[in-house]
């Protein structure tokens, strides 16, 4: 249960403040309402890329990580589908020096060139370092956009193609900027050693000011209902084949989200899990196979991923996760496999607790979701599945036609064992 | 309301000194076998985390995978209880197992709810004590372990880490040795059982608790170590290796498709111990060690060469490492090799200026109380110098050193320790 007030300031701003005074730090996070999926087509990777800009100075501060530096305060962002983040954690004495730098680089940027052109070459580097220059590095980027075919989580956060980065120009940063940084476009959520009263002091003093910006109402392309199973097949410089299967899931607000969590946790979370007893040990078909859901607030997805070993092929590793996803499918999973994983789920969300930094996200997150006080109820709603949930949520969505999938193919597998 | 924006707020001093006061003090007990209990009792969650720790590191192994394979198969399967029973007896009561071994200890970390602890001590007891080991576990697990290798192997960054090691160490040197291929298929389940036996014992274990418990779980603990079942003798034999570094200081293993080089630069240093360890934490992190340091700001955010570049100074049992490292466009390694060399230099021959020590200092007293908080971040703390033979007093100094380093105490540590002709330099990919 993490304790939490909320306000709005006159310019839309909401703010969330949780306090603990447990800690001598304060958590500061900053979530802006853009993600990658509000990106054109033509210029992905932009969210992320404006991510980097934020530090290149706002209209009153020429850099922004050294005067939190000189306080003793730490920072990080990231960017997603679905959001962009800002978080940051200083010494409590001088949180104001935090509102100072949020605030300033909300109210405008400095829009300096120089960083402009060196954050596309480290972007450029960091979509080599990750996705280029690693092996499997681009299963995503030919993953997704099978899945999708006009939804904009067709593309990576990193973005489509390398030319779309070092391509960005001063104009397209600006209207970005002015589209989406704007304070009825985030969410404020304070957690750690620090008083409301406090807080609404010094929210009014440094963001009350800021002008609001125009609501963005945002329009995405409906990803049209698939009617057939879908294949790829490539082939790449790596060790071992890899098989992905990807299926449409519910979207996050949706109920029935947490038994599609639940499943994959049925399949491979935990060395208990089915996949890693089956799949893994008795049969001896994969080194490792996951299951897992990509978690987006729209409609995301449902992954399979596993590593074949040498000399198995992918009709039968195919075959051994279709009998699993049977089994689930016909016969109602019993109540201690199914209490196990939500122990795992609640020992899990327990856990995050544990870091104020963790809270003040979560916060803004449930803020950003509808209601900060979704954080509180994310447990029961794990608790409250069922077995008959689970069977027929396995019938609904673990179907072929619902199913995209690659064949990641080693070059030369030389097919010993 | 009118705000002085472009002014930062008034910046109120942390007390350097006091902030040791944030420190959480373990109480100390010991089981009724002598197994010293560090307890850490805060927080505001009801978990605890649990760490067993034996010094059964790549340092004691006679074959390479022992202690690793040793360390994680230990929960695969015991005398009384199959792996997969294991493995649902913990997930049932939503309990972790993390298994990790360094070059020099072993560690095997329970995460789980304090309402649980009855449940999910005795499978860490059964798993520390009863391993057998199952040949079935230890084939799915080589394998395993193999395939990681072979994808490791194609990474411009793995190859950088292990090759470096081995020019300052010597391949024979624990500290230096990396992996090959065949290390997998030369490993047998005997080797295993014969480490397990010789390292996995009362007489060398410590145990650190924290999270939000109280001392009934010492009585727990006593229950399930405390017993003189599991104290036999350790074989642990003093074992001495010659260091042989590399006679060549620059190296480069080519990687024709690389689209980015691995870079690393660096040299054998020295652990908590030494003197100038902390003065060489300063150094560091004014090289390399923050998003805010010299390298940062020359290599990517001015030149945009990489994503990230940063330097680290690591303490071993037996000596230490401090090392640059990064990957950069494969175009620019040379360059950025170049810019790397003028820093150093930079280091060596002109003092810091008072600005950015104080922002430098600054930072560092943050970070430190940043790395105490909470139950689980203290342990880590507490481990760190256990490790050692410190205490507290440990971080006291840290502290007064920070405050009290000069400029001049600065660059003469630069100039005893970064100097180019003792440094290792390794270029991955193209240059």
């Amino acid at each position: 249960m993490i304790n939490f007030e909320k306000f709005a300031l006159d310019n839309g701003l909401r703010v969330i403040v949780h306090t603990d005074k447990t800690t001598p730090m304060v958590a500061v996070n900053v979530l802006y309402d853009v993600g990658s999926k509000d990106e054109q087509p033509d210029k992905t990777g932009f969210a992320h890329l404006f991510e980097h800009l934020m530090f290149g100075g706002s209209m009153n501060i020429p850099v922004y990580d050294e005067p939190l530096e000189r306080v003793g305060g730490e920072n990080n962002a990231f960017t997603n589908s679905d959001m962009t983040n800002y978080y940051l954690t200083l010494p409590k004495q001088n949180i104001e020096t935090a509102f100072w730098l949020e605030s300033d680089r909300m109210l405008n940027l400095a829009f300096s060139k120089k960083s402009l052109e060196v954050q596309r070459n480290v972007v450029s580097e960091e979509f080599k370092q990750n996705y280029l220059n690693q092996p499997y590095g681009d299963f995503w980027m030919l993953l997704r956009p099978m899945v999708f075919e006009v939804h904009p989580y067709q593309w990576p956060t990193i973005g489509r193609d390398i030319s779309h980065i070092t391509g960005a120009e001063m104009e397209d940063v600006k209207s970005f900027y002015h589209k989406f940084y704007n304070p009825n476009n985030s969410i404020l959520s304070i957690a750690g050693n620090i008083e409301v009263d406090e807080v609404k002091m010094l929210a009014e003093k440094w963001f009350g000011s800021i002008p609001a910006g125009e609501t963005y109402n945002r329009v995405l392309p409906q990803e049209p209902h698939q009617k057939q199973a879908r294949q790829e097949t490539v082939e790449r410089d790596v060790p071992f084949d890899v098989l992905g299967k990807a299926y449409h899931m519910a979207s996050r607000l949706d109920s029935r989200y947490y038994a599609h969590d639940l499943i994959t946790d049925l399949f491979s979370n935990g060395d208990s899990s089915r996949f890693t007893q089956e799949l893994v040990k008795k049969q001896k078909l994969f080194s490792d196979i996951q299951a897992f859901v990509t978690g987006e607030i729209e409609e995301g997805l449902l992954v399979i991923y596993g590593k074949l070993h040498h000399g198995i092929t992918f009709e039968e590793a195919e075959k051994a996760i279709e009998a699993e996803l049977d089994k689930l499918k016909a016969s109602l999973v019993d109540n201690d496999e199914l209490q196990k994983v939500k122990n795992k789920v609640e020992a899990t969300l327990t856990f995050y607790e544990m870091r104020v930094q963790e809270r003040a996200f979560q916060l803004a997150y449930g803020e950003l979701l509808g209601d900060a006080s979704l954080v509180n109820h994310e447990i029961d709603k794990y608790q409250a599945v069922k077995p008959e949930d689970i069977q027929r949520e396995a019938n609904a969505i673990l179907i072929p036609t619902n199913c995209s999938t690659l064949y990641y193919k080693a070059k030369n597998n030389h097919n010993e064992q | 309301m009118s705000n002085s924006r472009t002014k930062q707020p008034e910046i109120q001093s942390l007390d350097t000194e006091n902030l040791v006061d944030n420190l959480i003090q373990p109480v100390k007990y010991k089981l009724d076998n002598g197994i010293p209990v560090y307890l850490l009792n805060s927080g505001k969650i009801a978990l605890s985390r649990i760490e067993f720790i034996f010094p059964a590191g790549t340092w004691f192994q006679d074959a390479s995978l022992v202690a690793r394979s040793t360390n994680s198969l230990l929960k695969e399967g015991t005398s009384g209880n199959s792996s997969e029973e294991i493995s649902r007896k913990l997930d049932y009561y939503g309990a972790h197992l993390d298994n990790n071994i360094s070059k020099d200890n072993a560690y095997i970390e329970l995460y789980s709810l304090n309402k649980h602890l009855k449940n999910t001590l005795p499978v860490v007891e059964d798993i520390i004590k009863n391993a057998v080991f199952p040949q079935h576990e230890f084939e799915i697990f080589a394998n395993k372990q193999k395939h990681n290798y072979l994808i490791n192997s194609q990474k411009v960054s793995y190859l950088a880490r292990t090759h470096f090691t081995e020019y300052l160490f010597g391949a024979e040197h624990p500290y230096g040795q990396r992996l090959n291929p065949e290390d997998f298929d030369r490993i047998s389940r005997e080797q295993l059982i014969a480490f397990h036996k010789a390292h996995y014992s009362a007489d060398q274990c410590k145990i650190i608790v924290a999270g939000l418990v109280d001392e009934d779980v010492i009585g727990l603990l006593n229950d399930h170590f405390g017993k003189e079942d599991w104290s036999y003798k350790a074989l642990n034999g003093a074992r001495e290796y010659q260091v042989i570094p590399s006679p060549e200081l620059r190296h480069f293993i080519p990687k024709e498709e690389a689209l980015q080089s691995a870079l690393r630069i660096g040299k054998r240093m020295f652990n908590r111990k030494h003197p100038d360890y902390i003065g060489m934490q300063v150094v560091n992190t004014i090289l390399g060690g923050f998003f805010g340091s010299r390298l940062m700001k020359n290599i990517r955010e001015d030149k945009g060469y990489t994503y990230g570049i940063g330097s680290a100074l690591i303490p071993l049992h037996r000596s230490g490492v401090f090392f640059i490292t990064s990957e950069v466009g494969a175009e620019v390694a040379g360059k950025a090799v170049e810019e790397i060399y003028k820093e150093l230099k930079k280091l060596r021959d002109e003092a810091v200026n008072d600005e950015e020590l104080h922002l430098v200092k600054n930072y560092m007293s943050g970070t430190f109380l940043r790395s105490i908080d909470g139950p689980i971040a203290a342990a880590d703390r507490l481990k760190d110098i256990l490790e050692y033979d410190l205490d507290y007093h440990y971080y006291a100094k840290f502290l007064k050193r920070i405050k009290t380093i000069t400029a001049e105490e600065i660059r003469e540590l630069a100039n005893r320790y970064l100097t180019e002709n003792t440094l290792h330099e390794l270029i991955v990919g193209k240059k």
